[in-house]
This record gives structure tokens, C-alpha cells and sequence, in this order.
């Protein structure tokens, strides 16, 4: 009986190894070889987009009315899911094999750029002046990435939460000032209605902390970086002002305003009335206006005295230094730069329209629009992060440092300590030179 | 008489101390035990009812004991939506196979290793062995980089000619993990406690290294088997880094890395839920079916935890 087992055992493995070379014929993927190197005018392209239906059908119209509008290229469309995506790049990167066409993050274009992944982005400078700044990523004077969106963030509020607690409706001229935002907070906590009086999304985790967090640092006068040469965060991660802000983000916790760790979905707790503020980006407006109809207004993040401030920068097109194929890459980049392209995938995405000629075909973000708001949001508040390429490692470090403080650590010591990491980076790297 | 009567109440007071002690052994026992359960068994119910409301409704009922119970707004549609947003059934079949194929190459490959170590009699054997065994201690985390250079370099041959590197294919899922330090060991670990004397005997009948290893070690090594069989299964199941790093294909990702196809903007928990019942449900049947060979095999041979 056991013999027939081993026999059957011993088959089975034979068989699996016949299995697997008959599948290795046909299971081999269309990026094996050389990835998306241009060869024969075939190009490949990567996005974020896998599980993204309605914006990957965006992309893949684009590459089809390319291939229709030419013989001499054909793109072919590859998707990765957006949570991986920058590990299966670097993997791609480390093994030679990126594409020739690739979105990137916005924030790690000049990490990218100065790692010799990306080409820079040639003859599109009167195209990309149409541009929003925050969707064109540049590095040491050259272009290399642009967007066809951005998105927001926002405070979202119910007016007649607001009301009902004697609040004023802030609006983009008379955004909240901090003492404002401050008796706010204090008046919402005394209704006694909300276990959550103002849901930061703590309890997000990776980029949303810089993307979210800094512009608040921003606001009070500090930054993530001097922005003259970026070679250090010396007295702009640790001045008086980083203090104030780091002093004020660790009140919103012990006054019981924030929850030291929010939920899996604050959206859902702001809509379910769990949550009185809520600070979402503009990705959540559509969700939030079918649930409350009129009763939703977005307003801009209170002036902490250097004015509103938001992230900027999303998704984002390059491509790489490793195409084989430069010409046919950048035939297609122009393709892609059309407003009625911008103004597709901006909309299949629900995210705000990069030139003003795209936004006037999206239905919501025409000049008064629904959404027009977020819009003007990007345009006055956004501050792009840091373009240097130690950016990915300040925004860890800034993380971990805010969620130090938020915890209770003391916030001039762990500004101090996370200046101090900062800078042996920058330096390490020979400050990226 | 005193005394006897004190002896008595005694003897039966102790008896009553000792029952009240064994109740009391038997009623912590059975109330540990269902707090087991619960620790383990409440996430994979919330997972389950989960799945089969909104989103919005998921996060009002968290907090309270609605969580895990099937009420509200029972709907089939996080499943429909998981089918219009992953190939699913590609999926499925992908991790299927890999997970497959890698547990019977593994168990071949890696008895054949322990038998060679256990039962051939070779110089640097030991050595080997030890070589082998301090591989353990490396995580894979460590080596994926290093890895993933060397199955780029790597050449195949199959019906489409020949060429270079693996990336983007079944087999860099599949061949990089077939060979087991742990496998090898637990086989060199059980081989070591069929008698030698079984062997001797076949010797003398004519028979060789092979035949023995495949007529006589094998057969009594089924509660090894089975152990190695659902320590290879579960990892190549669970593959989530490794696939992330060298396949590039929708059609030929497995189902881990799936679950990132709804981690978008707006994070859809309900077909998260769906998706994550889907991919644990086969695993779950296939263990409470075979749960008695599992235990039996861990049991016997001394693999815990």
C-alpha cells in the first residue's frame, strides 16, 4: 500500500517536473527577456493601476489610440498593483529590466532620477508650462516625470456640525487661523457627541505621514529640509517653529481631540458620524457627498501663520534611461500629454485635472464645479516634498519621528535626533552630488 | 473511635479537595481552551461575516459584538466585486500550481539529500550536513536580492528555445524553493529512526542505494512525508515578497499578491475580506480534512510550533 504511495509519489514528482516545463513554454510573462526594451519599436509599459479598472481602461484607451495613430511603436500595457509597485520597480531596476514606459510616484522621482533609472524629458517644456507644478517632477533643473493629476488634501466637515457648535465655515480666502481651529476643536469635544473629534488618519501608514503631516510643519514656518541646497534639516526640522508644530501635533492627543491610532477607515467613521473632522484627500469627495448630500463642505487645512499648506505631487509618467528605444518612448510621451488624455484618466481616477483645459471637460471640475475646490486647493496651498534624492529616507525618518512624538516623545529631542540622521545621510551620500 | 471518625472525614475531606482540584484542573483546561478559540477562531469569523457587508456597515459594527454576527445588510456584492476587479480563477490556478509542483519536487529532492546524508557513507558528510543545517539561521529576506541576480543570469531550455534569466516565469517560483534545509533535515531526522539493520538486509538480497531508499526507507517514512508535504505547501502558498520581485505578468501572479490589487485610494474591506475568504477557505477545508494525518505527523515526528 505504502509502496503504491511512493510509486505514485515518485510519478507525481516526475510529472511535476514535465508539468513545469511544458508551462514554462507558455506561462513565460511578456516581460521576460528584455522588459520593455524597445526592441523592434515594442515598448512596455507599466502602472500602478492593477485592480484599478476604470483608470487602467483609461490608460490602456491612450496606448491603443497610440498603436492606431502609428506604425513605427507599439506599446503594450503591463499593471502592478499600487501597494508593491515600488518594489517590483526596484527589483525590475536591481535585475536591468524596467520598462521603457513607467509611473512613478511623484515624490520619488529625483531618488529615481539620480539613481539612473529615468531619462530626462526632452522638448516638452512648452507642453508641461500647462501644467499644475505639482504634477511635473523635476530634479537639478531637468525634467523627467509629469501627471496627468494631483489630489488634495482637505478638512472635511458637516455643516451642521459646524453650526451647531458655533464654528465658522472656513473658506479658501478666510481659511481657519490656529487660535480658531483650537476653540473649535474645544467647542466640538464639549458637545459630547463625537468619539473622535478631529481624525488626522493615524493610523495610515508609509508616505501618507510626510504627504499629510509636513504641510503642517509647513504651515507653522518649518520644513522637512532647507530648501536652499538640501543639504541639511538644521533648524528647519528642529527650529522654534518645528518645535511649535511637533508641540501642538503631540496637544491634539492629550487634549483628546486625535486618537493616537486612528481606524482602518476613517472615511467610514467620518460618514458613520463617529468622527466630527476628518482630514481625507480629494479622492474621498464622491463618497462623501452620495452619503451626505449637502451636508459636506471641504475646507482648507487652518493657517498656522505661514498660511494652508497640502502635499502635491501623485502619479506621475517617466522614462527609463535603460529604453532601448528613446525616440519612440518619447513620440509616445507627447501622445500622452494631450489635455484630452489628461482629462480621461483624471477623471477615470476621480482626481484633479492638471491644466486648466482638461479640467473644463471633466464634469465637476469646471471653474465652479463641484470639485473645482480641490483644485484651488492644489493651485494656492500645494507644496511639492523635498526633490532631492534622500527624500525617501527623510520621509521615514519623518514618520518616525512624528509617531515618536505623537506618543509622547519629547519633541526638541527627537527633532534633534531625527536632524542629526537626516543630515549623516545627506552627507553619507556625499549630499547626492 | 474518635480517631477512625477523624480519619474518615479526613480521607474524605482530602477526596473532596482532590475532585474539587481536578473540576477546577478540568473547568481551567475547557476555559483556556475556548479562549484559544476564540483568539484564533474570532478574526476568521470576522473575515467571513465581513465579507458579506459594505464597507460602511463593516467599520459601524466594529467595536461591538454585531461584528461577528450576520446582521445588517447581508449581500453577495464584495464577491461579485472581487471577480470584475482580479482574474481570480488565473490566480488561484497559478498558486495551485506552484504550491504543487513545489511539494512534490521538494519531497523528492529533499529525502533524496537527507537519504544520501543519513545512510551513504561518504567524506564531509557531517560537514555537509552542518553546512546545510546553518542555513537555516539566514532569513529569506537576506538572500532575495542576491537571488534575484542569479535567476536573471540563469539559462532554460523548453519548447520555445533556449534563453536567459527567469524572470517573469512559473519556474523562478518554483525551482528556488524546492531545495529545503528544514525538509532535509526532518527527513535526515526521521531516516535516522528506520533501523539500519532493514537496509543490511536488502544489501544482501542485491538491492542498491536507490531501490533501498525507494523500497524501504520511503515506505516508512510516511508520517515524514506528510510533515515536509504541508511545511512546503503553506510558504509556497503564502509567497507574497519573492513574486513581487521577479514576476511581472498579471497571468502569472499567485494569489497573495492579489490582496494589493484593492489597497487603492479608497481601500475596498468588504472585497478584501471576500477576496482574503476566498484564498483561505480551500487552505482551511484542505487542513480540517486532513487534521488528524497533520497531527499525527507532527506528533511523530517531533516537529512543534
Amino acid at each position: 500500500m505504502v509502496s503504491r504511495t511512493l510509486s505514485r509519489l515518485g510519478a507525481t514528482g516526475l510529472a511535476a517536473v514535465a508539468a513545469l516545463g511544458l508551462l514554462a513554454g507558455c506561462g513565460k510573462g511578456g516581460g521576460g527577456g528584455s522588459a520593455g526594451g524597445g526592441d523592434n519599436g515594442s515598448l512596455t509599459l507599466w502602472t500602478h493601476n492593477a485592480g484599478n479598472a476604470k483608470e487602467l481602461a483609461a490608460d490602456q484607451q491612450v496606448v491603443d489610440d497610440f498603436n492606431k495613430s502609428q506604425s513605427q511603436y507599439k506599446v503594450t500595457v503591463q499593471s502592478f498593483p499600487q501597494d508593491s509597485y515600488n518594489q517590483s520597480v526596484t527589483a525590475a531596476a536591481a535585475s536591468k529590466k524596467l520598462p521603457c514606459i513607467l509611473d512613478v510616484d511623484g515624490p520619488n522621482v529625483p531618488n529615481w532620477a539620480w539613481a539612473g533609472y529615468l531619462s530626462p524629458l526632452t522638448g516638452m517644456d512648452d507642453t508641461l508650462s500647462k501644467f499644475l507644478p505639482s504634477v511635473v517632477g523635476k530634479y537639478q533643473d531637468k525634467t523627467y516625470s509629469f501627471g496627468h493629476y494631483d489630489v488634495a488634501l482637505a478638512m472635511y466637515a458637516r455643516p451642521s456640525t459646524l453650526q451647531a457648535a458655533k464654528i465658522r465655515v472656513p473658506s479658501i480666502d478666510k481659511p481657519w487661523t490656529a487660535a480658531e481651529f483650537a476653540s473649535g476643536l474645544k467647542a466640538l469635544k464639549a458637545t459630547g457627541k463625537y468619539p473622535v473629534v478631529l481624525d488626522l488618519a493615524t493610523g495610515n501608514t508609509g508616505e501618507w505621514w510626510p504627504y499629510a503631516y509636513s504641510p503642517f510643519l509647513q504651515s507653522f514656518g518649518g520644513d522637512l529640509i532647507n530648501r536652499s541646497d538640501y543639504k541639511s534639516a538644521d533648524g528647519a526640522l528642529n527650529g522654534d517653529k518645528a518645535v511649535a508644530w511637533a508641540t501642538w501635533f503631540r496637544s491634539l492627543v492629550t487634549d483628546g481631540y486625535t486618537p493616537l491610532k486612528s481606524s482602518a477607515d476613517p472615511e467610514a467613521d467620518f460618514l458613520n458620524g463617529k468622527s466630527a473632522i476628518l482630514y481625507n484627500g480629494s479622492w474621498g469627495a464622491e463618497q462623501a457627498r452620495a452619503k451626505l448630500g449637502k451636508d459636506v463642505v471641504f475646507v482648507p487645512p487652518p493657517d498656522f501663520g505661514s498660511g494652508p499648506k497640502i502635499g502635491g505631487g501623485s502619479w506621475q509618467w517617466a522614462v527609463s534611461s535603460g529604453c532601448g528605444n528613446q525616440d519612440g518612448a518619447m513620440a509616445f510621451m507627447k501622445f500622452l500629454a494631450q489635455d484630452k488624455y489628461v482629462a480621461s484618466i483624471s477623471e477615470a481616477a476621480g482626481t484633479i485635472p492638471a491644466t486648466d483645459a482638461a479640467a473644463a471637460m471633466v464634469k465637476g471640475y469646471e471653474p465652479g464645479g463641484d470639485n473645482d475646490i480641490f483644485r484651488q486647493f492644489s493651485k494656492k496651498f500645494a507644496e511639492v516634498r523635498p526633490p532631492t534624492p534622500g527624500y525617501p529616507f527623510i520621509a521615514t525618518e519623518f514618520t518616525k519621528t512624528s509617531q515618536d512624538i505623537l506618543n509622547g516623545a519629547d519633541p526638541k529631542q527627537a527633532l534633534d535626533k531625527a536632524v542629526s540622521d537626516i543630515d549623516a545621510n545627506q552627507k553619507s551620500n556625499n549630499y547626492f552630488a | 473511635m474518635t480517631a477512625h471518625v477523624a480519619e474518615n472525614i479526613g480521607r474524605h475531606s482530602a477526596l473532596a479537595v482532590g475532585r474539587r482540584a481536578s473540576a477546577g484542573r478540568t473547568v481551567g483546561g475547557y476555559a483556556l481552551r475556548i479562549v484559544l478559540c476564540l483568539v484564533f477562531g474570532l478574526p476568521l469569523l470576522f473575515m467571513i461575516l465581513s465579507s458579506f457587508k459594505p464597507d460602511l456597515e463593516i467599520f459601524a459594527d466594529v467595536g461591538s459584538v454585531r461584528a461577528f454576527l450576520p446582521v445588517g445588510h447581508l449581500t453577495l456584492d464584495n464577491y461579485t466585486g472581487v471577480f470584475d476587479r482580479v482574474p481570480f480563477w488565473q490566480f488561484l490556478f497559478n498558486s495551485v500550481l506552484i504550491s504543487v509542483v513545489t511539494v512534490a519536487l521538494g519531497l523528492v529532492v529533499n529525502s533524496m539529500a537527507a537519504y544520501a546524508l543519513g545512510r551513504l557513507r561518504f567524506r564531509g558528510r557531517k560537514v555537509i550536513l552542518a553546512v546545510i543545517l546553518a542555513t537555516l539561521i539566514v532569513p529569506f529576506e537576506v538572500l532575495a536580492l542576491p537571488l534575484l541576480w542569479w535567476v536573471n543570469k540563469l539559462p532554460w531550455l523548453d519548447a520555445n528555445g533556449f534563453s536567459l534569466g527567469w524572470l517573469d516565469t512559473y519556474q523562478v517560483q518554483i525551482l528556488p524553493f524546492v531545495a529545503n534545509a528544514f525538509s532535509i533535515f526532518l527527513f535526515y531526522q526521521y531516516f535516522d529512526s528506520i533501523p539500519k539493520e532493514l537496509d543490511e538486509a536488502a544489501v544482501v538480497d542485491g538491492a542498491g542505494f536507490f531501490r533501498i531508499y525507494r523500497t524501504i526507507v520511503m515506505p516508512l517514512s510516511g508520517p515524514a512525508i506528510a510533515t515536509v508535504a504541508i511545511l512546503t505547501f503553506l510558504p509556497a502558498w503564502n509567497s507574497y515578497l519573492w513574486p513581487l520581485m521577479v514576476v511581472q505578468s498579471e497571468n502569472l501572479r499567485p494569489v497573495m499578491v492579489g490582496i494589493d490589487y484593492f489597497k487603492q485610494l479608497n481601500v475596498s474591506w468588504g472585497q478584501i475580506m471576500a477576496y482574503a475568504t476566498m484564498i483561505t477557505v480551500p487552505v482551511l477545508a484542505l487542513f480540517i480534512a486532513f487534521q488528524r494525518a497533520f497531527i499525527n505527523s507532527i506528533a511523530s515526528s517531533g516537529v512543534k510550533g
